[in-house]
């Protein structure tokens, strides 16, 4: 049961592999050449878990201590994952002792392919769910150890690869999109974003355009509704 | 070097991992208990997925400068050559490495 769930859930991951890696190894990296022992990505990949949090603790971790203004800043850069947890509020349920688990793991791409793949009737979902959190963890904790003990000793001639993560969600975009008959929704999530985007800059347009989705989409819950959610 | 001593730098840490499982938990504590899931929340779980989605492809684009440079061209580029690919096959892998390989591309030897 196990394996059948882990050769499921495998081939979702590959893209997950390569971004992660590029990523991370750039992580473990930024802070091996900051001055700061391996043991620092390694731990940080594990307990935090959430790659533009970690990049932002490294300045963190270089400016005077302000514990106030380091817990208000992890929360508005991670507060896009509590729309993950009320999207995955029912497939979550009874997962027992996993459940635990993939709510700590539950980054963008973990939420994103457990939301939108098909999982085959004879899977078990509880299990395909877990390896896939626990696939992508393992791609993002060892990309940052070897970055971290390698420091700039590695050179980079694949400038760009990081794109790979753009194309993935675009790839989930257009599935979800196919999947349903209205796409309103979409496009009220692209429009609040970029126009957030354009408004408030690319270091403060995420919770503004969280806000702006959730009064776009309450203020029109009527029509979305009738015009057929899933 | 960091300004710190060990103590900050464990704490610092520490409020980055309480905040990020704090925004990762909060829903599945308030909305999991015996009482129901209220009608509004059923219904934001329902609709918020696909704006999500379309919010982290604008999120991955958030550095990426229309004005100046190459104006955004490799991305969107790449980005219409992935739903191309996509709308074809429609095989994920696939989709993607090929949106990829056209954006390292574009960006090693054309930009």
């Amino acid at each position: 049961m196990k394996l059948k769930a882990l050769k499921a859930a495998f081939p979702y991951t590959i893209p997950i592999f390569a971004g992660f890696w590029f990523l991370a190894l750039a992580y473990g990296i930024y802070m091996n050449v900051s001055g700061f022992s391996f043991w620092y990505p390694f731990l940080m990949s594990i307990t935090i878990f959430g790659g533009s949090l970690e990049f932002v603790a490294v300045s963190m971790l270089l400016a005077p201590f302000a514990p106030l203004q380091t817990f208000i800043m992890a929360l508005l850069v991670q507060a896009r994952h509590l729309f993950y947890g009320i999207s995955m509020l029912d497939k979550y349920k009874n997962m027992g002792w996993k459940k635990f688990y993939l709510i700590f793991a539950m980054c963008d791409e973990s939420f994103s392919i457990n939301y939108t793949a098909e999982i085959p009737e004879d899977v078990d979902r509880g299990w395909f769910y877990f390896w896939v959190s626990l696939l992508n963890q393992s791609y993002w904790v060892s990309g940052a150890l070897i970055g971290g003990l390698t420091g700039s000793l590695l050179k980079f001639n694949t400038a760009g690869l990081d794109f790979v993560m753009t194309a993935m969600f675009v790839v989930i975009f257009m599935e979800q999109w196919m999947k349903q008959k209205k796409h309103h929704t979409g496009l009220i999530g692209i429009g609040c974003t970029a126009l957030c985007l354009y408004f408030f800059g690319s270091t403060s347009f995420m919770v503004p355009a969280m806000i702006l989705i959730i009064v776009i989409l309450l203020a029109f819950r009527k029509p979305l509704e009738e015009g057929g959610l899933q | 070097m960091s300004p710190m001593t060990l103590p900050q730098q464990i704490m610092t840490i520490a409020l980055c991992v309480i905040a990020t499982m704090l925004t990762r938990f909060l829903p599945f504590l308030v909305f999991s208990g015996k009482k129901e899931t209220p009608q509004t929340v059923q219904y934001l779980g329902k609709a918020l997925p696909l704006a999500v989605f379309g919010m982290l492809v604008v999120y991955c684009l958030k550095n990426v400068s229309f004005l100046s440079g190459s104006h955004g061209i490799p991305e969107l580029a790449a980005i219409a050559v992935t739903i191309l690919i996509h709308k074809w096959k429609r095989q994920m892998l696939l989709s993607i490495a090929a949106g990829t390989v056209c954006y390292m591309f574009l960006i090693q030897i054309i930009f």
